[in-house]
């Protein structure tokens, strides 16, 4: 029986909701990149609404990670599986903050309003330019496919910390204590 | 931390499968998503390259309405329009528009004269901080009724088989509406007297939350002279923007916004079928054009008219085109602003 540290309750749901929202957003964007349905409508304005909230959701997650840190990845884990984890979750933070804020920029760089629902749009943040159009289009065109890709990393990591490793590594995020052999949460200590 | 509840080697190989079965299921659903695995769907990237001649398209313009050329001036709002819509447009007023006169054709340096459809593309922006974008064309019904009739147009337009244009009518009869005003309209000297129409049915939706399906059309006030092809042809192949150049030296030029309103049981999802003629008209306001700005220094050139951003009180209907003109012009747009050193300022 091991006494494991988890994430707080905080910052278990932000991470399970905005895995949510990240995977319908990246399957979102790729579906009506390649539609001229009417749905394609629907995907965009649903694309911009939620790439917002992802922004909100993100910087508060970034806050609250600052403030309440992470428990420690265990002293057995070998240094490179260490070092991926560490900067997976940098190129995720990175990412769930850049993405919007580029095709925010985009949006503006090519004088397209960013509505969020009827009526409320937001400002524009860059002037019109092509070469800033296309550049950010590039940007958030691979990236795109980058978050994906470290999307498949970071569950393909979970499912070997929680299959096979067996360490407490995705019980530390996981929705619920699924394994009788660990011992209930113990408050986490915060690390300032 | 657990040591002791690892799995055996056999149990671990099985987990390594799950983890390897789920990663691909992943990849392979997001690329499912992104068309990759349907060679058959249309997409914007197929409209798109459908416009292109066989020796490609021009690079760093539109993919169609290619030759056009820039104006500015306002929108004088009646009020009148208020009744359908709750849009801030159409409260009494004037709102500044900056818009575009262009000619249905692929090739920026195509002979005027030889082009049947002429268009305007029109963006109205009010105090609210909301704008409203459209594209209209001057034929009164649209080809066909589909995205997927309009790629297949393309397919019988561009093929080689003698009889391809010939299957296409006899698999889309709506064509022939459109195909007898190609062969019998009147041509006229000037865009300054064409009736350019959205044919797409929209909603507007008014301030007690009540929906009217609409069409509208900017009625030209100019007196409109037609004027047969073969002397257009001897105007040279540019006379459409010297003629509108000219005529915008003796003042500004007007159009009527007339807003068609449905009645109950008309159909808005074909914008290849007009609507009864008896179909009540509301004068909503004029299109004042006071400026002509050619296009490669123009205010019109790196704006998408993207005819589904609408303000607030108008939204598009269950006609399909409006989305398929969205996504392809969005195409358009990504692939002409990438190719600017093509097309310099």
């Amino acid at each position: 029986m091991t006494n494991i540290q988890r994430f707080t309750p905080l910052q278990r749901a932000l991470h399970w909701l905005m895995a949510v929202c990240i995977l319908a957003m990246l399957f979102i964007g790729v579906g009506m990149a390649s539609s001229v349905a009417p749905k394609y409508l629907t995907l965009v304005s649903i694309h911009k609404t939620l790439g917002i909230a992802i922004l909100i959701l993100a910087l508060i997650r970034l806050v609250v990670r600052l403030r309440y840190g992470a428990p420690p990845l265990p002293a057995d884990l070998p240094e490179p599986m260490k070092l991926a984890a560490h900067l997976s979750h940098y190129a995720l933070y990175a990412l769930m903050i850049a993405m919007p804020l580029i095709g925010w920029a985009m949006l503006s760089a090519a004088e397209y309003p960013v509505v969020l629902w009827p009526g409320v749009w937001l400002p524009s943040i860059l002037p019109l330019s092509s070469s800033l159009h296309t550049a950010l289009w590039n940007a958030h065109f691979y990236l795109a496919f980058l978050f994906f890709a470290v999307v498949l990393l970071h569950v393909a990591a979970a499912l070997f910390h929680a299959l096979i490793r067996r360490d407490g590594v995705f019980d530390a995020m996981g929705p619920a204590l699924a394994h009788d052999e660990v011992a209930p949460p113990e408050p986490v200590p915060a690390r300032r | 931390m657990p040591q002791a509840s690892r799995p055996s080697p056999g149990a671990a190989i099985g987990s390594f499968a799950l983890i390897a079965g789920v990663v691909a299921f992943s990849a392979a659903a997001f690329a499912y998503t992104a068309g990759w695995f349907s060679p058959e769907r249309l997409t914007p990237q197929k409209l798109v390259d459908g416009f292109a001649p066989p020796s490609g398209p021009a690079l760093g313009h539109r993919r169609n309405h290619a030759k056009g050329i820039c104006f500015t001036g306002v929108f004088a709002s009646n009020g009148a329009g208020s009744e359908l819509s709750r849009a801030q447009v159409f409260v009494e007023g004037r709102y500044p528009v900056m818009g575009r006169f262009n000619l249905g054709t692929p090739d920026p340096n195509a002979d005027d004269a030889k082009v049947r459809v002429r268009g305007l593309g029109v963006m109205i922006s009010t105090p609210d901080g909301q704008e409203w974008r459209m594209a209209l064309i001057d034929p009164p019904v649209f080809p066909v009724s589909t995205p997927e009739a309009f790629h297949a147009l393309q397919i019988a337009s561009a093929s080689q088989e003698p009889n391809a244009m010939a299957k296409f009518v006899a698999a889309n009869p709506e064509f022939a509406a459109f195909a007898a005003w190609a062969k019998s309209a009147p041509w006229t000297g000037s865009y300054a007297e064409e009736r350019y129409n959205s044919l797409d049915s929209f909603i507007f939706t008014d301030s007690s939350g009540n929906d009217h399906a609409v069409r509208w059309s900017l009625a030209p006030t100019a007196e409109v002279v037609p004027v047969t092809p073969e002397e257009l042809a001897k105007r040279g192949p540019n006379f459409l923007e010297t003629e509108i150049a000219d005529r915008i030296k003796s003042g500004p030029l007007r159009w009527t916004m007339m807003v068609t309103v449905a009645k109950p049981g008309d159909q808005t999802a074909d914008p290849a079928k007009a609507w009864p003629e008896d179909r009540r008209s509301v004068k909503v306001g004029s299109l004042i054009v006071e400026q002509i700005e050619p296009e490669p220094n123009g205010p019109c050139r790196d704006i998408n008219f993207d005819p589904t951003i609408l303000p607030n009180g108008i939204r598009t209907s269950d006609d399909p085109f409006p989305a398929a003109r969205s996504s392809a012009y969005r195409v358009s747009y990504d692939r002409r602003t990438a190719e600017e050193k093509d097309y310099p300022r």
